[in-house]
C-alpha cells in the first residue's frame, strides 16, 4: 500500500478549490479582506454553500455528502493559501464532533441545519491555554433533570456567528461535550479577543451557571477523534500557508534589486526559499498522508500520522513566516507588506492544538516503545 | 506487460528465501560501506564474486532486454529484487556505476552493437565501470570542464586529470567527460563523452586516500592518451547533454537502472536499535527525553522522504512548483544521513571517540559511516550545488 491515495473526489475537490479561491479571493487582495472580515467571510460562505462544502462530512440521510475529512482537506489547504480566516475549521470540527459523538436524535437535530449553510464552532481550550484537550476546569453539574455549566472558554472562534458552539466540560469527573445554542449563548458573557492573526475572529465565552437541557450532551465523546480532526485541517492550513509564503517570498527576490542584483540570486537568501519549498513538499505529504489514515480508520496511525504532520508543518510555516520578513528587509518591517500576515497566521496555527514540542513528546512512546 | 499477481507474490517469495540462504558469512576483512570504498584486493574480489552470484542467479537487471543478459521483466521485480537484498542486508553490489548510471544511459541512447559489448559484463561484473567527470579544480562545476580532447586520425587525443574516480583500479571503462573544443559557443557546446577503454597508453590510476583513512578512490591521469573516436557517445558537442542524462540517472531522477544495492545500508531504525543499546547516566539512551525528541524528529523527516516518493507519483498533488521532490532527491536523502550518522555517535556516550576497532561500537561503523557520508553531500554536485540548481529550475531564481 502507498503512504497516500488520493481519490477521485479529493483531486476534483482540489481543482475546484484552487480555481475558486483564485477566482474570488485574489492573494493581492488579502489587506482589503482583512479590512472587513464580514463581508469576506460572506462571500466565501455563499460559496461554499454553493459548492456544497458545507455538508462534505454530514451524512447523506442529514442533508451531506457523506464523505469525509480527507475531502475537506484540499478546501481548507487553498483557504491557507489565500490566508481566507472563515468559520469553515471551527463549523467542521464541531459536525466532526456530532457525527462521531452524536446519537441518532442528536444528529437528525443539528447537522441539517449545518449542511445548508449553517455555522457553528468549537470552545475547547481554556484560560491556562493548555494544548491537551482533556485539561478542562469547565464544569457541568446535572442538577433537576438540567445540566448546569460553569466555567470560561477561550479561543472560540466566530461564536457571534455560530448557530451552536460544541465545548467540553466536566460532568461527573469525565470530559464531555456539549452543544450550546445561540439562544443559550446569547445568555453568556461573549467577549472579542485579540490574536495574533488577524484573519480570526476570536472570542472567549463565559458560563454562568448556564442552564443546558440533558439532550445536548454528546453521548459518546471521543477526544481523540477530535483532536486529529483539528491537527489535520490545521496541518492543511499551514501546508496551504507554506505555499502563500513562499510565492510572496518569490515574487520579491525576483524583482526586488540590491547592488546591482536581484536578491533572489544571492544564495543566502535562495538556498532557504529552497529549504522552504523542501519544507513545503514534505508538510503537504504528510498531510495527505494522515488525511489518508484517517480514511483508512486505523486510530493509532492516524494519531501518529496527524501529529507528525502539525509537529512538522508547525514548525516549517514557522520557518518560512520568519524567514519572509527578513527578506523583505525594510518593507518586511511594514504592516503593509504581506510577509506579516503570514508569519501571524503561522504563528496561530505552530500554537493552537500544540506546537512541535508538544507532539513530539506524544510521538515518542508511539514511535520508539 | 501485464503483471500477474500472483507470479508476483511467487516471485517475492522466491527472492525472499535466496538471499536469506545465500547471504555471505562475513569474511575475514572489513567490508567496505560503498562502492567508493573498495581499497583492497580481497575486498573486490569478494564483491565482484558476489554480484556474479546475484546475477547468475537472477536478481539484478531484471528489467533490462533479455537480447543484452537482462530479464525482460517489468520493473517491479527488481524493486522486489532490490528491498530483498536490503531486507537481508547482503553486501551491495560492486559495479555500481555500471548498473546504475552507464549501463541506463548506454540502453537508453547507445547502438545495438554497443550494448551487445556492455551490458552483459556490466551486469555480470565481469567488466567494471568508473566515472570521469570530476576534475581536480571543477568539483562541483562540471560544465566547467579542462581535461581536453584533441581530434587526431580515427582518435582522440586526451591529456589532463580526472579525480573521486571510484573503482579506478579495477575499471575496464570509463564514461569520461573532456572539453574537445575551447571555441565553442558556450561551455557546455565545448564538451564531448566518451565511453573509453581503461587499459590505453598514457592512462594512469593513482589511489587517493580518503578522510576515512580507506582507499578507493583514484585520480586519473591522461598523457596523450588515445581514444578511438568510436567510443564516442552522441557526437562532438553533446557531451553536456548526454553528462546530464547521465546524472539524472545517478541521482535516480531517472529510472531505467539495473538496481540492487549500492552502499551498506544503515536506517533510523538501526539508530532506534542503537539507542536501546547505548547507555545514558545508567538507562539505556532511549529513555532520555532529550534524546527521544531527537529520535523522533529524525523519524518524522525520514517518514517525510517516504511519503514524498508516494506523492510525487500523484499528478494532481504536483503543486505549483513541480519536479521539487524527484530533483532533490540525493539532496535530502545525503543530508539526512549525515545528520542521522552524527546523531547515532552521539549516543555512545565516550566510545564516541573510538574509531574502526573491535572496542568501537560496532566496530566503529557509525563513525566511519558520517565520515563516508560527505562523499554523498559533496559527490554528484553538493549540497550547496543542489540548493542552487533547485533554486534556480524549480522556483525560477535568478543565477548568482
Amino acid at each position: 500500500m502507498t503512504a497516500i491515495e488520493f481519490s477521485d473526489e479529493q483531486s476534483m475537490i482540489l481543482e475546484t478549490a484552487v480555481n475558486f479561491f483564485r477566482e474570488k479571493f485574489p492573494v493581492n487582495e488579502i489587506h482589503e479582506r482583512n479590512e472587513n472580515l464580514d463581508g469576506s467571510t460572506d462571500l466565501f460562505w455563499a460559496g461554499a454553500k454553493e459548492l456544497g462544502w458545507t455538508g462534505i462530512v454530514i451524512p447523506e440521510n442529514y442533508g451531506g455528502l457523506s464523505l469525509s475529512l480527507s475531502e475537506v482537506v484540499p478546501i481548507v489547504e487553498m483557504m491557507g493559501r489565500h490566508l481566507i480566516g472563515s468559520p469553515f475549521i471551527p463549523t467542521t470540527l464541531a459536525v466532526t464532533a456530532i457525527v462521531s459523538a452524536g446519537s441518532e436524535e442528536q444528529k437528525a437535530r443539528w447537522l441539517p441545519s449545518v449542511a445548508e449553510g449553517g455555522i457553528a464552532s468549537v470552545g475547547l481550550t481554556e484560560e491556562d491555554g493548555s494544548w491537551n484537550l482533556s485539561d478542562v476546569k469547565t464544569n457541568g453539574e446535572v442538577r433537576d433533570g438540567e445540566l448546569i455549566l460553569k466555567g470560561k472558554k477561550c479561543f472560540v472562534l466566530d461564536a457571534k456567528r455560530a448557530d451552536f458552539i460544541v465545548v467540553s466540560a466536566i460532568i461527573d469527573h469525565v470530559v464531555s461535550l456539549i452543544i450550546v445554542t445561540r439562544e443559550q449563548l446569547n445568555k453568556c458573557i461573549i467577549r472579542s479577543e485579540v490574536v495574533i492573526d488577524e484573519t480570526r475572529q476570536s472570542f472567549s465565552i463565559e458560563f454562568n451557571d448556564l442552564k443546558i437541557p440533558l439532550t445536548q450532551i454528546l453521548d459518546k465523546p471521543d477526544l481523540n477523534d477530535l483532536e486529529n480532526a483539528a491537527l489535520l485541517l490545521i496541518s492543511a492550513e499551514i501546508s496551504g500557508g507554506l505555499s502563500g509564503v513562499l510565492r510572496v517570498i518569490l515574487s520579491y527576490l525576483t524583482t526586488r534589486k540590491q547592488f546591482g542584483k536581484y536578491i533572489g540570486s544571492y544564495q543566502s537568501l535562495k538556498h532557504p526559499a529552497v529549504q522552504i519549498l523542501l519544507s513545503l513538499e514534505a508538510t503537504r505529504s504528510h498531510l495527505y498522508h494522515a488525511a489518508a489514515c484517517l480514511s483508512g480508520g486505523d486510530k493509532i496511525k492516524t494519531e501518529v500520522a496527524a501529529r507528525s504532520a502539525k509537529a512538522y508543518g508547525s514548525d516549517a510555516f514557522a520557518f518560512a513566516g520568519d524567514r519572509a520578513i527578513q527578506f523583505h528587509g525594510g518593507f518586511g518591517f511594514t504592516y503593509e507588506c504581506d510577509a506579516q500576515l503570514f508569519l501571524r497566521r503561522a504563528l496561530w496555527c505552530q500554537y493552537q492544538f500544540g506546537d512541535a514540542a508538544y507532539h513530539h513528546s506524544y510521538l515518542a512512546p508511539l514511535l520508539l516503545d | 506487460m501485464s503483471v500477474s499477481p500472483t507470479e508476483l507474490a511467487e516471485f517475492e517469495v522466491q527472492a525472499d528465501r535466496w538471499f536469506a540462504e545465500n547471504k555471505p558469512e562475513k569474511p575475514g576483512f572489513i567490508l567496505p560501506e560503498t562502492f567508493m570504498e573498495v581499497g583492497t584486493d580481497e575486498q573486490f574480489k569478494f564483491l565482484r564474486a558476489w554480484q556474479n552470484k546475484v546475477y547468475e542467479n537472477g536478481y539484478v537487471g531484471l528489467s533490462w532486454p533479455k537480447e543484452f543478459g537482462g530479464g525482460g521483466l517489468p520493473q517491479v521485480y527488481q524493486d522486489i529484487a532490490t528491498k530483498a537484498m536490503a531486507t537481508h542486508r547482503v553486501p551491495f553490489l560492486l559495479n555500481t556505476i555500471g548498473l546504475n548510471w552507464a549501463g541506463p544511459l548506454i540502453l537508453s541512447m547507445s547502438s545495438s552493437e554497443d550494448k551487445k559489448k556492455y551490458i552483459p559484463s556490466i551486469l555480470s561484473a565481469e567488466e567494471i565501470w568508473c566515472q570521469g567527470f570530476s576534475e581536480p579544480d571543477h568539483g562541483s562545476d562540471l560544465g566547467n570542464a579542462q581535461c581536453k580532447g584533441r581530434k587526431d586520425g580515427d582518435d582522440y587525443v586526451i591529456n589532463g586529470s580526472k579525480i573521486w574516480t571510484s573503482l579506478g583500479m579495477y575499471a575496464k571503462h570509463m564514461i569520461l567527460l573532456v572539453r574537445t573544443s575551447t571555441e565553442a559557443e558556450s561551455k557546455y557546446s565545448g564538451l564531448s563523452f566518451f565511453l573509453a577503454p581503461m587499459k590505453t597508453d598514457g592512462i594512469e590510476v593513482q589511489p587517493i586516500r580518503k578522510l576515512t583513512g580507506e582507499y578507493g578512490f583514484c585520480q586519473t591521469f591522461f598523457n596523450d592518451a588515445r581514444i578511438p573516436a568510436s567510443c564516442m557517445m552522441g557526437k562532438e558537442g553533446d557531451g553536456w547533454r548526454v553528462a546530464m542524462a547521465t546524472l539524472m540517472f545517478e541521482r535516480s531522477a531517472e529510472g531505467g537502472q539495473a538496481g540492487g544495492l549500492s552502499m551498506m545500508d544503515l536506517s533510523i531504525d538501526d539508530v532506534i536499535e542503537l539507542a536501546k543499546r547505548a547507555m545514558r547516566n545508567g538507562k539505556p539512551a532511549i529513555e532520555d527525553p532529550f534524546i527521544r525528541t531527537e529520535l523522533v524528529k529524525l523519524i518524522v523527516e525520514a517518514k517525510g522522504n517516504v511519503y514524498m516518493a508516494d506523492k510525487a507519483e500523484i499528478p494532481a498533488l504536483e503543486g505549483e512548483w513541480p519536479g521539487a521532490v524527484t530533483m532533490s532527491i540525493k539532496l535530502r536523502a545525503t543530508e539526512f544521513k549525515r545528520r542521522m550518522c552524527q546523531f547515532a555517535i552521539s549516543l555512545q556516550g565516550a566510545n564516541a571517540s573510538r574509531y574502526i576497532d573491535d572496542r568501537a561500537v560496532d566496530e566503529g561503523m557509525w563513525q566511519r559511516s558520517y565520515l563516508n557520508a560527505f562523499s554523498g553531500t559533496i559527490g554528484g554536485g553538493t549540497t550547496q550545488i543542489q540548493h542552487n540548481i533547485i533554486g534556480e529550475r524549480i522556483l525560477g531564481l535568478p543565477k548568482d
